[in-house]
Formats: C-alpha cells, sequence, structure tokens
C-alpha cells in the first residue's frame, strides 16, 4: 500500500494534490483501489460543475458493486481525466496518476490528512 | 455467526478474500480478481468451492410419486445416473427454489438445492410427503468442489476414468485420486465443467490434488464473485434475483421444465401457459453509459415497464448487462430502454438470453 509524501488525504480515501491555493487535482489513493478491485466504471462530473467539501462528485464500479467518491473541497471543476472513461483500469494502475479531476476557485476544503496521519488510519483499517 | 465449508482454512491459504454469504464464510475472490477467475474459466479452468449448497435424500416406494408432484419437472423416465433441473412452486406459483435432482437408484434420489434456501426447502418438502418416503439432509457431511472451465475434462482425466460422458450426468460411487466421490457433470458457469460431491473429510485432500492436477493448464481458485458474473454473462437465472416466492419459473423462461401436461402438482393450476404470460425475463445490453445493478426501474417509452434482477459488467463480453422483468409488450429483441441508476438514466436495449454461448 502505497502513500505518497507530497499529497493531502481525506478519510474516505481521496487524495488531493494543491497546485496552488486554489487549485488541486483529486483522485482516489492506493488503498481504496485496493479495497474496490478491478475497477471498471467511473462517473465523473463535467467540466463547470459546482463542487461542495465532503459531498459525492463522482462514483467508480467494480465487477461487483458501486462505490462514491467524495469531494475534498468546495470549487468548480475546470477539468475532467477523460481518459479515464475509457480506461478506467489505469486508476488501478496508477492510482496517484490517475485524477479524476481538476478544481479550481477553491473556496472551502475538508480537514486533510497528512500522508503520516492517512497511513494510520489505512493501518487501523485493516485491522 | 457464519459457518465454515470444510475448505475455509484452504480459502486462508489461497489469499480468499471472506465474506459472510448464506451463512457461511466464503472467498467473494482470490488475489487475481474476479475479472482473472472469470476468465479462467471461459478460457481455461477455475476451481470453486460450493460446500455451502444444500443435499437432501429422497428415497422410498413413494419416491417418484413425491418428487413430481412437489417439482414442476417430471422425473417419470429418468435413467439411474441422470440428472434433471426443476423449479419447486408454491400453491400460488411462485417458487421456492430451484434444484437438481439425480436419480441414483430406483426410489433413491439426491437433490441439490440452493444453500440460502436449505432449510426452507427442507421444511417444504417434510410438510408436503405423502405416502411412503423420507427426505434426509445430509448438508453437513457433504462437500463439493465445482470444477468448470474447457479444460476441466483433461484435467480431472489426469485423477480419475469415472467421467460421466454427458453433460447433466453423474457416476455416484467414483474415485478421484483414490478418493470417493460422485462426479456430476454440470456446472453453474455456462461452460463445460464437473461438480465433485465428497465426505467434508476429503474436501481439502481432493481441492489440492485438483490444484496439482490442474497447474499445467494455469487452474486458479475462483470465488462467488466470478461465479455470479459467469452465470449472469450465461443468462442463468439465481434464486433470490430472477425468481423468488412471487416470480413464476414459466416468466422466467423456465418453461422447459414445467410440465403441464402431468397429472398435478403443487403450484400448477396458477402457471400461466407461455401465450398468456404477462410479464417475461430478457437480457438487456447497456448502449449507453453505466453499469446496470438489480432492482433498478425499466421505462419503455417513457412508461414503467419492469425491474432489473441482475446485472453487473461482463468481464468476457467486456460489456456492462443485465436480466429484467418487463412487461410482454417491451420484451421483444431491439426495444429499447432506460434504466434509471441511482437516478441517472443509462440507455439499454433488449437481447435474447443467453448473452454468452459456449462454442461447440
Amino acid at each position: 500500500m502505497k502513500v505518497l509524501g507530497d499529497l493531502v488525504y481525506t478519510k474516505t480515501h481521496e487524495w488531493v494534490r494543491f497546485e496552488d491555493e486554489t487549485t488541486a487535482l483529486v483522485g482516489l489513493t492506493d488503498h481504496a483501489q485496493q479495497s474496490l478491485g478491478e475497477l471498471v466504471f467511473v462517473n465523473l462530473p463535467e467540466e463547470g460543475d459546482d463542487t461542495t467539501a465532503g459531498e459525492v462528485f463522482a462514483d467508480v464500479e467494480s465487477v461487483k458493486a458501486v462505490s462514491d467518491v467524495y469531494c475534498p473541497v468546495t470549487g468548480v471543476v475546470s477539468e475532467i481525466n477523460e481518459e479515464l472513461l475509457d480506461s478506467p483500469e489505469k486508476i488501478n494502475e496508477a492510482p496517484y496518476e490517475a485524477w479524476f479531476v481538476k478544481i479550481t476557485d477553491i473556496t472551502d476544503k475538508e480537514e486533510f490528512l497528512s500522508p503520516e496521519e492517512y497511513e494510520e488510519l489505512v493501518k487501523k483499517d485493516m485491522e | 455467526m457464519e459457518l465454515k465449508t470444510p475448505l475455509y482454512e484452504i480459502h486462508l491459504k489461497y489469499h480468499g478474500k471472506m465474506v459472510p454469504f448464506a451463512g457461511y464464510l466464503l472467498p467473494i475472490q482470490y488475489e487475481e480478481g474476479i475479472i482473472k477467475e472469470h476468465m479462467a474459466v471461459r478460457t481455461r479452468a477455475g476451481l470453486f468451492d460450493v460446500s455451502h449448497m444444500g443435499e437432501i435424500i429422497c428415497k422410498g416406494k413413494d419416491a417418484l410419486e413425491n418428487l413430481n408432484r412437489l417439482l414442476t419437472n417430471d422425473f417419470t423416465d429418468m435413467e439411474i445416473g441422470q440428472a434433471r433441473y426443476s423449479p419447486m412452486c408454491n400453491e400460488h406459483g411462485g417458487t421456492v427454489d430451484d434444484l437438481i435432482v439425480y436419480k441414483k437408484k430406483e426410489e433413491e434420489y439426491f437433490i441439490v438445492v440452493n444453500a440460502s434456501n436449505k432449510e426452507k426447502d427442507y421444511q417444504w418438502m417434510l410438510e408436503h410427503k405423502l405416502g411412503e418416503v423420507e427426505f434426509e439432509d445430509i448438508s453437513d457431511k457433504i462437500a463439493q468442489i465445482a470444477l468448470q472451465g474447457p479444460r476441466s475434462q483433461e484435467i480431472l482425466m489426469k485423477l480419475t476414468s469415472d467421467i460421466p460422458e454427458k453433460y447433466y450426468h453423474a457416476v455416484f460411487d467414483g474415485k478421484v485420486a483414490g478418493i470417493p466421490c460422485m462426479v456430476s457433470r454440470t456446472g453453474y458457469t455456462g461452460e463445460d465443467g464437473f461438480e465433485l460431491y465428497l465426505e467434508n473429510q476429503y474436501a481439502e485432500t481432493m481441492w489440492e490434488t485438483l490444484m496439482e492436477a490442474g497447474s499445467e493448464y494455469v487452474l486458479i481458485p475462483c470465488g462467488l464473485g466470478a461465479r455470479d458474473t459467469l452465470r449472469l454473462e450465461a443468462g442463468m437465472p439465481l434464486y433470490g434475483h430472477e425468481m423468488n416466492d412471487d416470480i413464476n419459473p414459466v416468466e422466467i423462461g423456465l418453461g422447459f421444465a414445467v410440465k403441464m401436461q402431468k397429472d398435478d402438482f403443487i403450484g400448477k393450476s396458477h402457471l400461466p401457459n407461455k401465450d398468456s404470460l404477462t410479464r417475461k425475463r430478457v437480457g438487456l445490453r447497456v448502449t449507453g453509459r453505466g453499469i446496470i445493478r438489480e432492482q433498478e426501474e425499466v421505462l419503455a417509452e417513457g412508461k414503467k415497464a419492469g425491474f432489473t434482477t441482475s446485472g453487473t459488467h461482463c468481464p468476457y463480453l467486456g460489456y456492462p448487462a443485465a436480466m429484467a422483468i418487463l412487461d410482454k409488450e417491451y420484451t421483444a429483441a431491439g426495444t429499447k430502454v432506460t434504466v434509471i441508476v441511482r437516478g441517472r438514466e443509462v440507455e439499454a436495449e433488449v437481447v435474447t438470453l443467453p448473452f454468452y454461448r459456449k462454442s461447440k
């Protein structure tokens, strides 16, 4: 299970990479993709959609089940990773490269976990 | 508290992801994952622990009469060693369970029922038996291992010559690698394959012997997840999804196993004939974007047309598909429908079942 040192995380297993104060990329963690299993479908918001921190903004589906993905920040979707729509398996293969959306105009955010805190959370999860 | 099958320790050894299912702890998948396990069965072979299934012996002078009255199929002309699929209906024509009956000898039958229904089925049989007949639930003594896939026969031939030649036939007093077992040529995957019934004490040895014999064909263990996607892709109904106490077998396409010409059987007076059906089971192939699951509303021409009963992404076919029970007017192949998936509209098209049929 990989946790990258230069990202922040949420309790619901999303990662966030801030490009500057009000712009960030959002994706699912390695731990999340491992527990979900092979993903076969991803549903993303559309460019221009508003997002609210802590609310569902996407979903991913494995053969077995659907899972919600929560947006860690309040802002506007400026870009979606269209590659994932055709190749959701990229989330399994390289979870920290497979960003879901780019959010700009960020005005609010969830309480984030540091890499160390997130690693701790996952350890407890797996016990 | 979930029960463990005799293969529980084996599942842990092979890193099975254990989940509760029908009162047992069983692997939903192993390390390779559902898609690879599914593909193994379609292209090579896979090994399943299905020890949770129920086994009931029916014997006595009136065994045949009892089966013919309890079940919708006709068992009169069965040969010893033959297997026959049948629904079991309630008085209203709804389905109590679907099961397989093997004729073991004259006046003795071996019945295999769904795990989640075994107690209900057994009680039902006891409540409705007539005359000289005994039913005995032997589920707790019996393990079942399914070897499924096009390479199954080659693998099994390394260990035994007790191989039923025809599909839906069984060798009762067989031996596989010296272990006494019943070898049945049946399965729930849409592929050729075998189901081995044996005493619990031999289950681990049998599993490991099969894994070793299958290694040259890259035989892998498969979990409940692949079992479900395989049966769905092959268009096979599953109790609790395509059928239940309120769905009759004829409307979901099991008319071949409902013999209306038989004298009488439980549920007969309430079963429709094929021409008077108001709703039917169909396949849906997703033409839009999304995966359809069970119990989702299906619309056609803007009106409610029915509901889905199972759905997933089909690993071998590579597209999402579902089964649904729809009003008869919307069941023609090619009919365009919309399925409401968590508030979102997903476009789909009615197709003929099964989605997948193995090549001969």
